[in-house]
């Protein structure tokens, strides 16, 4: 059986990090199974965790008044779910809900920040990681902006 | 080059403005073609567009176009019904490199509407399917009820095409990816030595290639069908000229490095 520091390996937002540094991070994680449906997290509570999928998949969804929840992304095994524990005043801004049942390392966002807060190396790292991680979902939702699919011709 | 007289033999209706034609040369004969051309296509007077080609180029005996109802042409064509009499010039173009990979493995990425000018590209990989390693497609579209040819991709994922399909937004009651096709790629374990082949909307191919440049694949290793604005299709008119080439006679399929410079010119 794999400990959390090696499954740690298979996302590409951990890959590389020195073996210490896993274990680090890994004491401030843990395994966790999560039934289809379940909403991991909910706009504007409290965001003190952050989820790395190992199976299955998670909707982050936008709540419009009237309206059924629009699921503007799905993550998949590898990605990382939640980004709020990291940043004041550390409220979730989407919702999050499992697809199916989901395999999930849960870790705990205050535990992390302190150790990141003192091991600045590790901090930087991993604030490094996670800024590549948010640009490219940030390139993502600008093509998702322009709405390609809506304005093509018929001539392709 | 004289227009040839085509009659609508069959019509489906795959999305709200997607309508399928299969049409039948009043000469009787047989529509040989290689997949990614196109043809010059006209329903009465409306004007004559390109189109590229959707059927399965082992089945010559109909020519089959999927067309997205979008201008005065395209309306006009898509209104056609069975027993109208359409024209027809071609085919033209460059075709995708199916018959030059033997043994790589190949992903075809679509977004929307470029579907249709890779589904012959699909039916002749996968009718030859021990030729190639792995056989992967990456398809995008703006909402569920607008992908093209969902039935047939339940079919082609049984003969051995890995199929993924993602969604610009969706409702909860949508069970697939959500997010654009650039997503699904960090996702798809691509060996370097990929062979893509793309086709939908210019800005989607741009990002496509910036995330497979990222996965460590060269970006000569991926192929377009690029989309100007075709008249002549034969190279005379220079309607469709982008930078050196002409579309029409030297396309629509490139090489990424042969029309990236160009792409990034606003004036062209």
């Amino acid at each position: 059986m794999r400990t959390i520091d090696e499954l740690l390996t298979d996302s590409p937002t951990f890959a590389g990090l020195e073996p210490a540094q896993l274990e680090f991070i890994a004491g401030c994680a843990r395994n966790e199974h999560v039934a289809a449906g379940t909403m991991l997290m909910r706009e504007g509570e409290p965001a003190d965790r952050f989820w790395l999928i190992r199976r299955g998949v998670v909707a982050l969804e936008l709540y419009v008044p009237g309206r059924e929840p629009l699921v503007i992304e799905t993550l998949e095994p590898g990605d990382v779910v939640g980004w709020s524990w990291l940043f004041a005043p550390y409220r979730w801004a989407l919702e999050g809900r499992t697809v199916g049942d989901c395999h999930l390392i849960v870790f705990d966002g205050v535990c992390l920040r302190q150790k990141c807060e003192a091991d600045h190396d590790l901090g930087y790292e991993l604030m490094s990681r996670f800024a590549a991680d948010v640009i490219g979902r940030l390139q993502a939702t600008r093509l998702q902006l322009a709405d390609v699919h809506g304005n093509v011709s018929a001539t392709a | 080059m004289v227009p040839a007289s085509f009659e609508v033999v069959e019509k489906r209706h795959d999305t709200a403005d997607v309508w399928t034609l299969e049409l039948e040369a009043d000469s009787g004969e047989r529509f040989e073609f290689q997949p990614g051309q196109f043809t010059m296509l006209a329903a009465g007077g409306a004007g004559e567009v390109p189109i590229s080609i959707s059927g399965d180029p082992d089945q010559p005996a109909r020519l089959v176009h999927t067309v997205k109802a979008v201008g005065l042409a395209t309306e006009a064509i898509c209104a056609a019904e069975p027993g109208q009499v359409l024209s027809v010039r071609g085919p033209f173009g460059r075709p995708w490199p199916v018959d030059q990979v033997d043994g790589a493995d190949v992903m075809i990425a679509a977004g929307g509407i470029g579907l249709p000018p890779l589904r012959p590209a699909i039916l002749r990989l996968l009718a030859r399917r021990e030729r190639y390693g792995r056989l992967l497609l990456l398809y995008s579209g703006r909402s569920p009820d607008e992908l093209l040819f969902t039935d047939e991709l339940r079919e082609w994922s049984q003969r051995g095409l890995e199929v993924m399909v993602t969604v610009d937004a969706a409702g909860e009651d949508w069970g697939g990816h959500v997010g654009v096709v650039t997503r699904l790629v960090r996702h798809a374990k691509l060996d370097p030595g990929v062979v893509v082949m793309s086709c939908g909307p210019e800005l989607m191919m741009r990002f496509l290639v910036a995330a497979l440049t990222a996965e460590g694949i060269g970006s000569d290793r991926v192929y377009v069908s690029m989309e100007r604005n075709m008249q002549c299709g034969i190279g005379r008119c220079g309607h469709c000229q982008l930078g050196p080439t002409l579309l029409c006679r030297d396309g629509p399929v490139y090489r990424w490095p042969e029309v990236s410079p160009w792409l990034a010119i606003r004036e062209l």
